[in-house]
């Protein structure tokens, strides 16, 4: 094996573990329940998956910057909530739409703030923007509220069928998270933003000094996080037409360990978002394959993604030493 | 001593923030609402007279969250933090439910075996199972922070996530309830008129005390805390340190467990104990200790969870929804937040310095 093969094994390495992980884990479920082999079921990831995929793309710049996002869930449930009353009193879906991700961009941004300027970690500040966000959502509403509203039904409910396979569709929402998925690729490897995040990740000090606009930056990964987490809520409360408050439980765990799998370090400036995409396609081809044994019980789920992240840690800490030794 | 240094000794103290906060909180359910305080004694046909009222419910329904932070406060002194305690509750609490009544298979349990006043462990080996499940679950935080080296968030968060998963898988995933009575006794029981939990409270209170202040250890896991690797260097095994630190707050968190399940006769893998991991951190915070880790008070601790549940049930006496609790609770820690920040407290360093040399003679 030449030095440039190697050493291109080692820089991808936790990427190319988390797509053969995801490979593997799907041949072998086609092999063991053949009704996995449709391709319907592929497709039905994304439709599952359409919130997490994007929250977690939020979260992944935010782990990039060495940061961590825990009111991400709560935001879902606050936006669902705070739209369907919306709806419900009248208000145009054209209206309530931006509203929504304006309420998200501003409370990310409020978030980074105080972490920024207050200086206050991360995760205390997110926290308390979780107990926040979910706590208005209650004050809102106590109960579930339904949505009625044409627009948000023929949203939820027109299949888009695929070009080039036979009878697979998704529906409309579903396909946020993937074009919101090539936006941030863009964002991510090809613009100033995305360098700054990655450098702020490795050695927040020395983008500093290097005259990088570390604080702007900082609160804008919040916000864009923030914007994220609305953007999920929406598409949560199409899917699932209704708001509630005690929607998305503790779905940022689910994000943070489909970022790990994804092969981002939660140190910040190693990883990118289409280990992201992979690792909560993992995590959803994991529900999958609980559902189509039918025995296995729902916490198999949690316990096979707590028991992956492990794994995943070990595997990036290991190609991290390794790769420090090449050099 | 002068009256302005004596001023400046009690603003230092650990104690005062959170003793003030609690003093902010009396003198507004005093103002509000007088019917607060009022503590009276009832003979109860089970559990004997003993008193009763709201400040006895913040102490008995506080004690799971004080023992959490107190181990959480040693975690947290180190360096680290421990997300992973509501789970060890919840692994505790299935565990208890579990031995008295094993749900455990497709067998069929008819009503009457599942609402009999029986147990199928003695009740000393129930305790011994809790006690060991979540002590276990702490070291094997403990074993991830210190030997196999992962931050401290990601190594609990592995816990946090599968924890639950495990307590359900203990109890085949229902929710049991518990017929037991004895078992009933850590949670409802009365010493002396006080609720036991409070006594439970105390005493690991005071085994954490004896064990920081009476030994080097407290020392130990503060030096650790400010500089793991200096500690290493002055001849300080700090693996072990931290990886007792963790096992303590498994322990802490069994205990809670315990009280708890044993508070609401049953064992709820999925909500029991939920936020406690925030409810703890808040605690220590307020408490004063850094989330950087170094000086530690178990004392500002326990009276920072205290706060934590004056607050919560000033906020029910006021009717407000249990979920809806949440945000006024945001609100809390964004108070402690801003006042603990670097911001203030340079603010108050200054106001302080001004005040010094407005006083002093020498001027």
């Amino acid at each position: 094996m030449t030095q440039r093969t190697k050493l291109f094994l080692l820089n991808h390495g936790p990427l190319l573990t988390t797509v053969a992980i995801f490979l593997l884990a799907y041949i072998i479920g086609g092999q063991l329940y053949p009704a996995m082999q449709k391709p319907q079921v592929f497709f039905n990831l994304f439709i599952n998956n359409g919130s997490l995929l994007i929250v977690s793309i939020g979260m992944t710049f935010v782990i990039l910057t060495g940061g961590i996002d825990l009111s991400v869930a709560s935001v879902i449930a606050l936006t669902t909530v705070a739209s369907a009353v919306l709806l419900q009193n009248g208000l145009p879906p054209l209206v309530v739409m931006p509203l929504m991700l304006l309420m998200g961009v501003a409370f990310g941004a409020v978030l980074g703030g105080f972490i920024h300027f207050l200086k206050v970690q991360p995760f205390v500040v997110t926290l308390m923007g979780s107990f926040f966000a979910r706590g208005m959502a209650y004050i809102i509403s106590l109960t579930s509220v339904t949505i009625k509203d044409p627009f948000y039904n023929s949203l939820a409910l027109t299949p888009i069928y695929i070009p080039f396979v036979p009878n697979a569709y998704v529906y409309s929402y579903a396909l946020v998270g993937p074009m919101l998925f090539l936006a941030t690729i863009y964002l991510a490897f090809f613009t100033r933003f995305g360098r700054t995040v990655y450098a702020i990740g490795n050695n927040e000090q020395s983008a500093r000094l290097m005259g990088l606009p570390v604080g702007r930056t900082k609160i804008s990964v919040y916000a864009f996080s923030g914007f994220c987490s609305a953007l999920a809520g929406i598409v949560w409360s199409i899917a699932l037409l209704s708001g509630y408050g005690r929607y998305a439980p503790s779905m940022e765990l689910d994000a943070i360990a489909s970022v790990v799998m994804g092969g981002t370090m939660l140190t910040g400036g190693v990883g990118n978002v289409i280990g992201t995409l992979f690792g909560v396609l993992i995590n959803g081809t994991i529900v999958s394959l609980l559902q189509f044994n039918g025995t296995l019980s729902s916490w198999w789920t949690r316990i096979g993604v707590g028991a992956l992240t492990l794994v995943f840690i070990g595997i990036q800490s290991l190609f991290y030493v390794r790769r420090k030794s090449v050099g | 001593m002068t009256p302005h240094k004596l001023l400046a000794r009690v603003r230092e103290s650990r104690l005062f923030w959170p003793l003030t906060a609690l003093a902010v909180i009396l003198l507004f359910d005093a103002i509000f609402e007088p019917g607060f305080f009022k503590i009276g004694i009832i003979d109860d046909p089970v559990y004997g007279p003993h008193l009763y009222g709201n400040l006895i419910d913040v102490l008995n329904n506080g004690a799971p969250l004080m023992l959490v932070s107190i181990g959480m406060t040693l975690v947290i002194a180190t360096g680290g933090v421990d997300l992973s305690v509501g789970a060890v509750i919840a692994i505790s609490a299935a565990m208890g439910a579990v031995l008295i009544n094993p749900a455990l298979g497709d067998r069929l349990i008819t009503n009457d075996i599942l609402t009999a006043d029986t147990t199928n462990t003695p009740l000393p080996l129930i305790i011994l199972a809790d006690l060991a499940a979540g002590t276990l679950c702490g070291l094997w935080n403990g074993f991830l922070v210190s030997r196999a080296r992962i931050q401290p968030m990601v190594a609990t968060l592995i816990l946090m996530v599968a924890g639950r998963g495990i307590a359900q898988l203990i109890t085949n995933g229902q929710i049991m309830t518990i017929y037991y009575t004895p078992y009933f006794w850590f949670g409802n029981g009365f010493i002396l008129g006080l609720p036991v939990s409070i006594y439970i409270v105390a005493g690991v209170a005071l085994l954490a005390w004896l064990l920081v202040r009476k030994t080097a250890l407290g020392l130990f896991i503060e030096s650790t805390g400010v500089n793991a690797r200096a500690a290493y260097y002055a001849g300080l095994d700090e693996r072990n340190i931290k990886l007792l630190a963790y096992t303590f707050c498994g322990f802490t968190g069994a205990i809670a467990g315990l009280i708890l399940s044993s508070y609401v006769h049953s064992s709820d893998a999925n909500n029991i104990g939920a936020n406690y991991e925030l409810d703890a951190i808040l605690a220590v915070v307020m408490g004063g200790t850094l989330m950087s880790g170094g000086r530690f008070s178990i004392v500002a601790s326990i009276i920072g969870a205290i706060v934590i549940w004056a607050f919560t049930i000033t906020m029910y006496t006021f009717g407000v929804p249990a979920d809806a609790l949440t945000a006024a609770k945001a609100v809390l820690v964004l108070l402690v937040i801003l006042l603990y920040s670097e911001f203030s407290q340079r603010l108050l360093g200054r106001w302080g310095l001004r005040k010094g040399q407005r006083h002093d003679p020498a001027h």
